[in-house]
């Protein structure tokens, strides 16, 4: 199948996802209902919403497509996130996280509830986040370089030791907050309950940026998997690639969390997967990611928000399902490969 | 500048820390001979490869490339200059022998540019001549050692460079595609004016295949010349520190080394 085809497929499955899980909850809304109040959103005309229940444009646009289109957002930048940190660490098990990102973040988040700073507002504890990512980041990309040399050895050496460090400092939040602990732990957790369309905004600029700095070096990534050596003698300026998509990928896993907290798994699979259907050319597979991502996450949060008869962490649903699936491929693969 | 000089390698130094790694190197290169450099492991060749294609920048001392600092040229542009077949790969993506070849065509093809049909073709002709096109289809995570050194091999050559750095190149293939791919190496020198420079351990196909050998011991290089010069008895007993036997083989036609196994009773150490 062509790259082309490949794209359109799996954008169509998502719009349709979308629609379906926006129907999906408490009021169920039929899918042309749904199609409707949208384009009467989007032209302003509102002899498309006569005969609909005067609550359901108000439940669509303001209550549920924020939440499931952030949903989709995180899930596609958790995804691309992936492919690039596999790719530059050249290790097909590494994740967005690898790097002690999350952990940062979850510090961040950790110090602003337990410190119940309000000076920003409801943006006070992604805000947080962010700064706790993004300086974990550029610590461990000081602990890890010698001679303006980045080695992917080296980086997820510093990354573990950073986040065990981070780790450690969380539970000493944990220990000592007291009422506060039940909310660092939910958020830790991740979720998109009450996100707004400031949330799909950010995180889409963000998300969709990134992608296209991802796409832009998606040849060079290829040629850097063939080792540095190799890279450097077909011309690929192998430091600055790898620094400028570390920041990239790290960045959009920052803006990720700091929305939702820390939803595991995700950046993960979906690239291993991908891998399978389109190969290991990061051209093909950052678009394919994006798009599976965003519809599989969507799909975790639709069966926490409208399936179960309690919500739980979408974070929490994504290990629990995405663990096992992982093993299974594991093992498959390596049956397969015993088996000749 | 003499404009025949392909490489000149002035007073080069280099160390990994305090390791000491290439000690005051001086050599003059010159294109379409096919050069071989020997020695111990560990004598510093890897390290001297990787300066002349700019992996690593000596600590003093200066290379030239055509008469013009190497460090002046962009990586993009010595890219379709110079091209390196490593000793170690590792690769732990699931890309195509062909993604893998195709990769060498880099230096040529733009960014967003999809590969031209002289890519394509230059490919194909490179996967033929390799014996690796009945695979092409195949994941270089499926293939063995050898085969895998010869896709590695193929990318090299679909780079399509003057000039070709061999490092331990065959170390993985049996000897039907050692043979075959130093045979288009040496065809390349002989009709296309390329010029490789190799290092090698065996030293009986170093013998039959290169104009020149450069001998290289703890960092420095202790001797080099035309090989009938310099393949002698003595030099292998300075460098590798064994008791050899030096003679003109007909069949071969080139000079070939011949080996002794030692008694216990005759080993220094004993």
């Amino acid at each position: 199948m062509g790259m082309g085809a490949q794209t359109f497929l799996l954008g169509t499955l998502l719009v349709i996802v979308i629609i379906l899980s926006t129907g999906m909850g408490y009021i169920k809304i039929s899918s042309l209902e749904v199609i409707r109040i949208v384009i009467s959103k989007i032209t302003g005309n509102h002899e498309l919403l006569d005969g609909i229940d005067s609550i359901f444009p108000y439940v669509v646009s303001e209550v549920r497509l924020p939440r499931i289109l952030t949903a989709a957002i995180v899930g596609a930048g958790l995804s691309i996130a992936g492919v690039i940190f596999q790719g530059i660490l050249l290790n097909p098990l590494a994740d967005p996280y690898t790097l002690g990102v999350s952990a940062g973040a979850a510090f961040g988040a950790s110090v602003a509830l337990l410190l119940d700073i309000a000076f920003l507002g409801i943006y006070s504890v992604p805000v947080f986040a962010f700064i706790g990512a993004v300086s974990t980041l550029f610590v461990v990309m000081f602990l890890s370089s010698s001679d303006g040399q980045i080695s992917p050895v080296n980086l997820i050496l510093a990354g573990i030791i950073v986040a065990a460090i981070l780790s450690a400092g969380i539970s000493f939040i944990k220990y000592v907050a007291d009422e506060q602990v039940s909310i660092i732990i939910f958020w830790l957790m991740g979720s998109f309950g009450s996100k707004t369309w400031a949330d799909v905004f950010l995180t889409f600029l963000f998300v969709s940026i990134g992608f296209l700095i991802c796409l832009f070096f998606s040849r060079d990534l290829n040629i850097i998997s063939l080792g540095d050596r190799s890279a450097a003698s077909l011309g690929v300026e192998t430091n600055k690639v790898r620094v400028i998509l570390l920041i990239t990928a790290s960045l959009i896993t920052a803006i990720c969390v700091s929305v939702s907290g820390i939803i595991g798994f995700v950046g993960l699979i979906i690239p291993h997967l991908m891998r399978f259907l389109t190969g290991a050319d990061n051209k093909r597979l950052l678009p394919a990611s994006a798009l599976v991502g965003a519809i599989l996450l969507l799909c975790a949060d639709t069966i926490t928000r409208a399936v179960l008869p309690t919500e739980i962490p979408v974070g929490v649903l994504t290990a629990l399902i995405g663990g096992p699936f992982f093993l299974y491929i594991f093992r498959h693969r390596r049956m397969r490969k015993i088996g000749g | 500048m003499d404009k025949k000089t392909l490489f000149e390698v002035r007073n080069i130094d280099f160390s990994y820390g305090e390791n000491k790694a290439l000690d005051n190197l001086f050599l003059t290169v010159e294109p379409g001979k096919f050069y071989g450099i020997v020695g111990p492991n560990g004598c510093g060749k890897t390290t001297f490869l990787d300066l002349l294609v700019r992996n690593k920048t000596p600590q003093s001392g200066t290379i030239e490339y055509l008469g013009r600092r190497i460090e002046g040229y962009t990586r993009r542009r010595l890219a379709r200059e110079i091209s390196l077949v490593p000793q170690d790969f590792y690769i732990n993506f699931p890309f195509t022998v062909r993604e893998i070849v195709l990769m060498g065509r880099h230096p040529y093809i733009t960014r967003f540019a999809s590969p031209s049909a002289e890519d394509l073709d230059i490919v194909d002709g490179v996967m033929r001549k390799m014996g690796i096109d009945k695979f092409r289809d195949k994941y270089i995570t499926e293939l063995s050692g050898g085969e895998k050194q010869r896709v590695i091999f193929a990318r090299a050559m679909a780079q399509d460079t003057p000039v070709l750095i061999l490092d331990e190149a065959t170390s993985n293939m049996d000897i039907e595609y050692t043979l075959n791919s130093l045979d288009i190496m040496a065809y390349g020198v002989e009709f296309k004016k390329q010029t490789v420079i190799a290092a090698l351990h065996n030293l009986n196909l170093a013998a039959a295949y290169c104009d020149e050998l450069i001998f290289m011991k703890s960092g420095r290089i202790v001797s080099k010349g035309s090989t009938d010069e310099v393949l002698n008895e003595q030099n292998i007993k300075d460098v590798f520190e064994v008791d050899s036997k030096i003679y003109f083989d007909q069949y071969s036609n080139s000079k070939q080394v011949i080996f002794k196994r030692r008694r216990q009773s005759e080993r220094k150490d004993n």
